[in-house]
């Protein structure tokens, strides 16, 4: 190939016809109260491991649900399961259980 | 204004000598209904007029009602069995109002005039036309459809735009005409996001494999077990919510529409295909209440909405004495806001007429 230079970027839009959602239908099979998520953002503020290691359980369901399983994986590596966002979660979401259960999924398709 | 009156009044000829009827009551939807059934039974005689003809105004084509489902036609039969007492003319409305003393002197369209003491303006809304909003494709797409359009088919079932498609995915575009200072309408039309929230249950009820998608800016749900609809929709219906306002609708080749929004939670855009688009158009000033306003002396608010005297005391007052609101014609209200408007109008025309 001839070396243009530059590169093209690749598309940033998500199409929702497209997203695989097959971890995201799991994770409700498991937990279905992730469906309730308002995106609220309590659990990421209050999150002892967000500031250094990017976790945010709103980020997860999120992820999970546009198919950015790759980014949701790191997340979910930096949690400590201290269940502070269970407790601040207005929905009455088990985040603990939910982070539990992504982590799962994400481990069964690891293998 | 003074001078406009005192030319009206002189040019009305000769005094005649009234027949007072109490009060009249401009527009038979249920803000109408009501203020004009609580009158009767503080005893008063009431005529009541609408332009259309039929009473029940917007509710008349809406089916079922948040946050209950109730049948919409049920609060309508209910409301006409109160007012049997009253006079109600239909395909009515005022050709012009003079002043007389303390009340009014009224020429109908149906060409008699009559003497009121007190007027009440229950005149309603109008629904924003989303043809305006033309990135949405309204009147272009068939794939494209109102709110209002919505209520109508799940009344009559026999819209083509639905009928002759398979439906295995549809959105929502909230605030279609509102909260757009472009579009001229800066508020809030406060219903819409329920009732989106309630067609798209509907919506999942009547075609259960497709895929619903409400696009909102903000999901202002307010009222009485609005919340408890939205949880609904989001554990029982796996309806999916996406912040991000939409930003245009295309055709594509296999006869569906392509969505374009930003995620804005995500941070990314996204695109979608959809079989039907449901726009949520808003709650707007009435088009035509500029002539009727100019008649009565009353004056709009900012909002293009009827003014009144305070928007915290005194919602059910004009500035002229004599002339009350009740209902949608000051400003976005759900069924209960209005009909609780419309017995405290009730009370303040009950108030005024005896101090006369
Ligand atoms: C899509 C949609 C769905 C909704 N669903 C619900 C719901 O489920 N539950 C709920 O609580 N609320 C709902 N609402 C809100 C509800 O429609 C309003 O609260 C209600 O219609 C207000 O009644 P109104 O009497 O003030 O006005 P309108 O319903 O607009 O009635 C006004 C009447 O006045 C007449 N009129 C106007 N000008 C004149 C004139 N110059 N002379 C004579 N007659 C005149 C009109 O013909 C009309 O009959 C919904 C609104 C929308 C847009
Ligand atoms: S009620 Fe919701 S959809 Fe309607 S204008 Fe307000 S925010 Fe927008």
């Amino acid at each position: 190939m001839i070396p243009f230079g530059f590169s093209l970027s690749p598309s940033s839009v998500t199409d929702l016809d497209k997203v695989d959602t097959r971890r995201y239908r799991e994770l409700l099979r498991l937990e279905p109260g992730a469906a309730t998520c308002i995106g609220c953002g309590s659990c990421s503020a209050t999150c002892t491991s967000s500031a250094w290691t990017g976790m945010s359980v709103r980020k997860v369901i999120l992820g999970l649900q546009r198919g950015r399983d790759v980014e949701v994986d790191a997340m979910l590596r930096g949690c400590m399961l201290c269940g502070k966002c269970t407790m601040v979660c207005p929905r009455g979401i088990n985040t603990r259980n939910l982070i539990l259960a992504a982590m799962r999924i994400s481990k069964e398709d690891g293998k | 204004m003074a001078k406009k009156l005192r030319k009206k009044y002189i040019s009305s000829g000769p005094m005649p000598v009234p027949k007072w009827e109490n009060v009249l009551v401009v527009g038979a939807g249920i803000a109408g209904l009501e203020a004009a059934s609580q009158l009767l039974s503080l005893g008063y005689k009431v005529t009541l007029i609408d332009k259309a003809s039929y009473a029940g105004g917007h509710v008349a084509s809406w089916h079922k009602l948040f946050p209950d489902r109730t049948d919409a036609s049920s609060v309508i039969t209910g409301l006409l069995s109160s007012i049997a007492g009253a006079t109600l003319l239909l395909s009515t409305e005022i050709l012009s109002v003079h002043r007389l003393g303390e009340g009014f002197a009224v020429v109908l369209s149906g060409g008699e005039t009559l003497y009121f003491k007190a007027i009440l303006l229950a005149t309603g809304f109008s629904l924003f036309p989303a043809e305006k909003k033309e990135e949405y494709g309204y009147g272009v797409y068939n794939q494209v459809i109102t709110n209002s359009d919505l209520e109508q088919w799940f009344n009559e079932g026999n819209d083509p735009r639905i009928n002759d498609r398979k439906i295995s995915s549809v959105g929502f575009v909230h605030c279609v005409g509102s909260r757009d200072i472009k579009a001229g309408n800066p508020q809030c039309s406060k219903v819409c996001c329920i009732t989106a929230v309630k067609q798209a249950i509907e919506i999942k009820q009547h075609f259960p494999d497709a895929e619903v998608w409400c696009f909102y800016m903000d999901l202002r749900l307010f009222g009485k077990k609005y919340e408890d609809f939205y949880i609904s929709a989001q554990k029982d219906y796996g309806i999916h919510f996406i912040r991000g306002r939409v930003s245009e609708v295309s055709e594509a080749i296999d006869g569906e529409v392509i969505v374009k929004a930003e995620d804005t939670l995500n941070g990314r855009p996204v695109k979608i295909k959809l079989s039907l688009l449901v726009l949520m158009a808003g709650i707007i000033s009435r088009n035509d209440i500029q002539p009727l306003a100019e008649d009565l002396s009353v004056m709009m608010d900012s909002d293009g909405f009827l003014l009144s005297r305070d928007n915290i005391t005194g919602i059910t007052r004009s500035q002229r004495p004599g002339i009350f609101y009740a209902g949608t014609c000051t400003g976005p209200k759900t069924i209960p806001e209005s009909l609780a408007e419309a017995r405290s109008a009730a009370i303040d025309i009950h108030n005024y007429l005896r101090g006369l």
